[in-house]
C-alpha cells in the first residue's frame, strides 16, 4: 500500500516536472538567444549557455531602431491610461448597476451582458471608419477611448458590489456623505482586491493587444510594442539575437507585475471564470 | 415626506446615469453604433478613396461568399484549427489542474511556472516560436537528436498551421487550467473519502468523481475555447507576415476579414458581411456545444 502511494506520487511529480520543462524551454531559449552573438545564432549551435555572453543586443536594439524607446513609451502611456480609466469607469458602472435605483437599469444591464457576446470582428471595421471620421486614427485617443470601459469587468464589479455589505454605506449616508462621497471615500477603497485583479487583466490586455494598433496606427512614431516588434521582425528577419532581446524587453514589465500580484491574478481568473 | 422621497429618487437616478455616463458613451459610439453601422456596411459597397462613399448592393456581399475560394480555404483552416485545438487544450488544462491539485509539495511553484505563457503577448510568443521552428532551429535539432523527421515548420504549407496549433495549445491551456483549479477547490472531500472506502484507485476517482463534478466548468471552458479559437488572428498574421501563406495554409477567417477590409480596395462591405457570418458561426457553435453537453448529462 505504502509502496503504491510512492509510485503514484512519483508519477505525478514526473508529469509536473515534464510540463514545467516544456513551459520553460521557449522562454529560456529566447533569453539565452538574446545574450548570444550573431555568429553563434547563425552557426546553429544548440547551447542554452551563450558561448560568448554579450549585452550588445540590448544596446543595439535601442541604437539601431531609434523608435524602440518611443514604442515602449507609447505602450506605457496607452496601457497605463486604459487601466486607470477602466478601473474608474467599470467600478462606477458596476456600482450603479448593483446599488442605485434608476429607470432603465435592468435593460441597460442586459445590453451590457449582450455586448459580451459580440465578437470584436463585427465592430472592428465600423470602428475604423468612425475613428477615421473623428480624425483619431494614429492617435493616443483612438487607442484609449474605445477601450476605456469593458463589459466583462463591469459585470465583475457589479457582482462584487452586490455582495458588498450595505451597512457601511448606510452609516456613511447618515454622516451626511452624498453618493459620490460614499463611492469614492468608502466603497472604492474597500474594493481593492477586485480592482487589483481587474488592473492586471486590463493592463495585460492593452499591453499585449495586436489587432487594434495594427488597424488604427500606421505612423511608426505611434506604434505600441507588439506592432513595433512585428515591424522590427520584418526589418531584421535573420537577426534573431535582436528580435529575442526586443521580445525580452517587452515581456519583462508584465513579468514584474505578475511576480508582485500573482495572488490577485488567480483570484481574477476565477472571477471572470463565470463563478 | 413624500416629496422628500421623490426628490431622493430623482437624485439617485441622476447619480446612476452620471456613474454610467462614460460607459454609455463608449457603448453607443464604439459598440452599439458600430453594430448598426456594420449591418449597413454588409449591404453596401464601400469606397475609401478620397471621401468615403457607399453604394447599396443588396445581398451581393453575402452571395459572393459562395464563389470565394479563399473564403472557403479560410473557413476550412479555421474549422480544422478549432476542432483540434479546443479538445487538446481542454484535456491538457484538466489534467494539469488535477495533477496540481493532488496536494504535492511545490505546487505553488509549478503553478507560477505554468502560467508564464498566459502572461506573454501573442506577438512575443509567436516570435519565440518562429525562432524555435526555424529550419535550423531548436525544435528540428531536438527531433533529429531523437531520430524523428524534421520539418520546414514555417515554409511548408502542410505543417504551418500545425505549428500554430502546437504553439497555441501550449499557450492557452494554462489559462483554462487556472479556471479548473479554482473549481477543483469546491469538490467536496467527502466524495473522495467515500470512494476511497470503496477501494477506488486514483484514476477511478479522477474519472468518476472529478470529471463529472467539473462538467459545468468544462462546458464553460469549451465555450470560451470555441470563441477564442474561431478568432485566431495575431499568430497567423505574424507567422505569415499578414499574407496567410505559405499557399494560404495559415489563412484564417479573421485574417481574411482583415485583408478584405484594410488591404484590398473596395471590399470593406464584403469584409463586414464576412464578419457577420463569423459571428453567426461562433453563435451556432456555442449553441451546439450547449445542446451536446446537456444531452450528455441526461445519461
Amino acid at each position: 500500500m505504502k509502496k503504491k502511494m510512492g509510485i503514484g506520487k512519483l508519477l505525478l511529480y514526473a508529469i509536473l516536472i515534464t510540463y514545467a520543462v516544456i513551459t520553460m524551454i521557449p522562454f529560456l531559449w529566447a533569453l539565452s538567444s538574446s545574450f548570444k552573438t550573431l555568429e553563434e545564432i547563425v552557426s546553429g549551435t544548440m547551447s542554452f549557455i551563450p558561448k560568448k555572453f554579450t549585452l550588445d543586443n540590448y544596446k543595439q536594439i535601442f541604437v539601431e531602431q531609434e523608435l524602440f524607446p518611443r514604442w515602449l513609451l507609447n505602450s506605457v502611456v496607452v496601457a497605463g491610461t486604459v487601466t486607470v480609466l477602466n478601473l474608474l469607469f467599470n467600478s462606477m458602472a458596476g456600482y450603479a448597476l448593483a446599488r442605485l435605483q434608476f429607470p432603465g437599469r435592468k435593460p441597460l444591464f442586459l445590453i451590457i451582458l449582450a455586448v459580451l457576446m459580440i465578437p470584436a470582428q463585427v465592430t472592428m471595421i465600423p470602428n475604423y471608419l468612425i475613428l477615421k471620421q473623428l480624425g483619431w486614427l494614429n492617435s493616443y485617443q483612438g487607442m484609449i477611448v474605445p477601450t476605456m470601459v469593458n463589459a466583462t469587468f463591469i459585470f465583475m464589479m457589479r457582482q462584487f458590489f452586490i455582495n458588498f455589505p450595505k451597512e457601511l454605506e448606510e452609516a456613511a449616508e447618515l454622516d451626511g456623505l452624498g453618493r459620490f462621497g460614499i463611492f469614492f471615500r468608502i466603497v472604492l477603497p474597500l474594493a481593492r482586491p477586485a480592482l487589483a485583479a481587474q488592473a492586471i487583466f486590463v493592463f495585460m490586455g492593452s499591453w499585449n493587444d495586436f489587432m487594434r494598433p495594427l488597424i488604427i496606427l500606421s505612423d511608426p512614431q505611434l506604434f505600441t510594442l507588439p506592432l513595433g516588434l512585428n515591424s522590427f521582425k520584418g526589418q531584421y528577419i535573420s537577426y534573431w539575437n535582436y528580435i529575442m532581446a526586443a521580445s525580452m524587453v517587452f515581456t519583462l514589465p508584465v513579468l514584474v507585475i505578475y511576480v508582485f500580484f500573482n495572488r490577485y491574478f488567480i483570484k481574477g481568473i476565477s472571477f471572470t471564470g463565470g463563478k | 415626506m413624500k416629496r422628500m422621497s421623490t426628490k431622493r429618487m430623482w437624485r439617485e437616478a441622476g447619480a446612476g446615469y452620471l456613474f454610467l455616463s462614460p460607459t454609455l458613451f463608449v457603448l453607443l459610439l464604439f459598440i452599439i453604433g458600430p453594430i448598426l453601422f456594420a449591418i449597413f456596411l454588409a449591404f453596401h459597397k464601400v469606397q475609401l478613396l478620397g471621401t468615403t462613399s457607399f453604394e447599396f448592393v443588396g445581398l451581393d456581399n453575402f452571395k459572393r461568399m459562395a464563389d470565394d475560394t479563399r473564403a472557403k480555404i479560410a473557413l476550412w483552416n479555421t474549422l480544422k484549427y478549432v476542432i483540434i485545438v479546443v479538445p487538446f487544450q481542454t484535456i491538457l488544462a484538466l489534467v494539469l489542474a488535477a495533477t496540481l491539485n493532488a496536494g504535492l509539495k511545490g505546487q505553488k511553484f509549478f503553478r507560477i511556472v505554468y502560467f508564464l505563457p498566459t502572461l506573454t503577448s501573442s506577438a512575443v510568443l509567436t516570435l519565440i516560436f518562429m525562432w524555435m521552428y526555424n529550419q535550423n532551429g531548436l525544435i528540428n535539432h531536438v527531433l533529429k537528436a531523437v531520430g524523428l523527421p524534421t520539418y520546414n515548420w514555417i515554409g511548408d504549407p502542410d505543417v504551418a498551421l500545425n505549428a500554430i496549433m502546437i504553439m497555441n495549445i501550449w499557450a492557452t491551456a494554462p489559462y483554462f487550467m487556472v479556471i479548473y483549479l479554482a473549481a477543483l477547490q469546491d469538490v467536496p472531500d467527502s466524495l473522495y473519502e467515500a470512494a476511497e472506502l470503496d477501494g477506488a484507485s486514483a484514476w477511478q476517482k479522477f474519472w468518476h468523481i472529478t470529471v463529472p463534478y467539473l462538467r459545468p466548468v468544462t462546458s464553460f471552458v469549451v465555450i470560451m475555447g470555441l470563441i477564442g479559437t474561431f478568432q485566431l488572428f495575431d499568430q497567423s498574421y505574424i507567422f505569415s507576415s499578414g499574407s496567410g501563406g505559405p499557399n494560404n495554409s495559415t489563412l484564417t477567417v479573421v485574417l481574411l476579414i482583415y485583408q478584405y477590409a484594410f488591404k484590398t480596395l473596395g471590399t470593406m462591405g464584403y469584409a463586414a458581411a464576412l464578419a457577420f457570418a463569423l459571428a453567426i458561426l461562433i453563435f451556432i457553435a456555442t449553441l451546439l456545444q450547449r445542446k451536446l453537453s446537456k444531452e450528455e448529462s441526461l445519461y
